[in-house]
């Protein structure tokens, strides 16, 4: 691809999606991009590109940026996040919110499923702890694509054997063919909308929770602090935020401190001190 | 270092799984079947078992019912390798004492997953 088409897709991603897209990951552009070009009846990735160029056309530049996506994800992807959820957040909001109460937790890059549904099964397990509180789950992603199979809640037998424990698998799953469909009373609790992280918040509400996990790495540093200190808004004083085991506050935003030794999990610079659990 | 059994009737498998074993820094000794096991169970209790469900002589699941009545048979981790892949199949063997359930295919990525899942890495 020519410097001008390869300079003209970093900057349409980078408006869309926020994705940097640098030329050591060019490589990804054929395997990604190969299947709309042929699907647009265009002879190859660099026809594609030459074409958005010439006839704008915002339906494809559309494709092509959730196309570039990745959305690799699994169930209790990386174990702490969620041994912190149950540990320290559950305790904290069950202590601190009135009984009855629903606590708001957003998902806000929640791929296909596995995060929010995590979550969602860790919650069913603790509700004899949790003070009569319930958990209202936003799950948000940039691409329609992984929303559809996400409130499917079907997954393949490979999905349902990384990360989820077989107990879980038993307990939360049933058979459906060749895929394993997650118990439909758990996607009660999720409401699963398409929404993109670079759009305003205020439409969003207060949150007690955000996971904003493994997507910050696409971003550059401006928006990342940009996204962080807009999340912050719209968190709770008390509540909390947890990234991904490759990202980081630090040198980003001053809107939120991590909390020592609980790797992954922040909360507000300015939070009030609390009720202990 | 930490020893597993691996106990299948294909040679191939118990071959592709070593590896992987070896892999993750476990000491690997090999069983055709499930009496072939309990011998070996017998003299020295293994760490953790990778088990197939269909095999001559001694099933996976008669194996592990017969270890887990062995003195010490409670000790090994057990994790099912098996195609058997129905809800049925996977409840029987946590009943009859299975740590974890690999649903075969597998590979190095769900191996290792599910040996962290039961605590063996
Ligand atoms: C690698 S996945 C992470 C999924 C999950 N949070 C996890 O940690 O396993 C990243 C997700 O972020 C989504 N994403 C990328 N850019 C986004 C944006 N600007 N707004 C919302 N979601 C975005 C992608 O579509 C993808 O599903």
């Amino acid at each position: 691809m020519n410097t001008e088409d390869f300079a003209f897709l970093v900057q349409m991603l980078k408006k869309k999606s926020g994705h940097v897209l640098s030329p050591d990951k060019g490589y990804l552009l054929d395997s990604r991009l190969s299947p709309i070009a042929r699907r647009e009846g265009y002879g190859s990735v660099e026809e594609l590109v030459r074409a958005m160029r010439t006839r704008p056309n915002e339906g494809l530049n559309w494709q092509v940026t959730e196309a570039m996506t990745t959305n690799e994800t699994f169930f209790f992807r990386d174990k702490t996040p969620f041994e912190l959820f149950k540990t320290e957040v559950i305790p904290h909001l069950s202590a601190n919110r009135r009984p009855g109460a629903k606590a708001k937790i957003w998902c806000a890059a929640a791929s296909s499923g596995q995060e929010p549904y995590s979550i969602a099964m860790i919650a069913k397990e603790e509700a004899p702890r949790m003070n009569g509180m319930n958990v209202d789950i936003l799950a948000t992603d940039i691409s329609d694509k992984v929303l559809e199979k996400a409130k499917t809640g079907l997954y393949t037998q490979f999905e349902v054997q990384r990360g989820l424990p077989v107990q879980l698998l038993v307990k939360y799953f049933e058979k459906a063919g060749d895929l394993w469909r997650i118990d439909p009373s758990l996607r009660q609790n999720i409401t699963f909308r398409k929404f993109n992280l670079l759009e305003n918040f205020r439409t969003m509400g207060t949150f007690d929770v955000i996971f904003c996990r493994n997507v910050l790495i696409y971003f550059d540093q401006a928006t990342k602090s940009d996204i962080l200190n807009r999340l912050s808004q719209a968190l709770a004083p008390d509540g909390y935020l947890f990234l991904g085991a490759a990202e980081t506050v630090m040198g980003l935003s001053d809107a939120f401190a991590p909390v020592p030794g609980k790797r992954g999990l922040y909360v507000r610079k300015d939070r009030p001190a609390a009720k202990v659990a | 270092m930490k020893n597993c059994l691996v106990v299948d009737d294909s040679r191939v498998i118990r071959k592709v799984a070593r590896r992987i074993l070896e892999g993750m820094e476990f000491d690997c000794d090999e069983a055709a079947d499930g009496a072939q096991a309990l011998e070996h169970c017998r003299k020295t209790m293994p760490d953790a078992i990778l088990l197939d469900w269909n095999m001559p002589v001694m099933s996976g699941i008669d194996f592990l019912r017969a270890l887990r009545k062995e003195s010490g048979g409670d000790q090994p981790i057990v994790v099912f390798c098996t195609t058997e892949n129905d809800m049925g199949h996977i409840s029987e063997a946590l009943r009859a004492g299975a740590n974890e359930y690999i649903m075969k295919p597998f590979d190095g990525d769900i191996l290792n997953a599910k040996f962290a899942e039961a605590g063996l890495v």
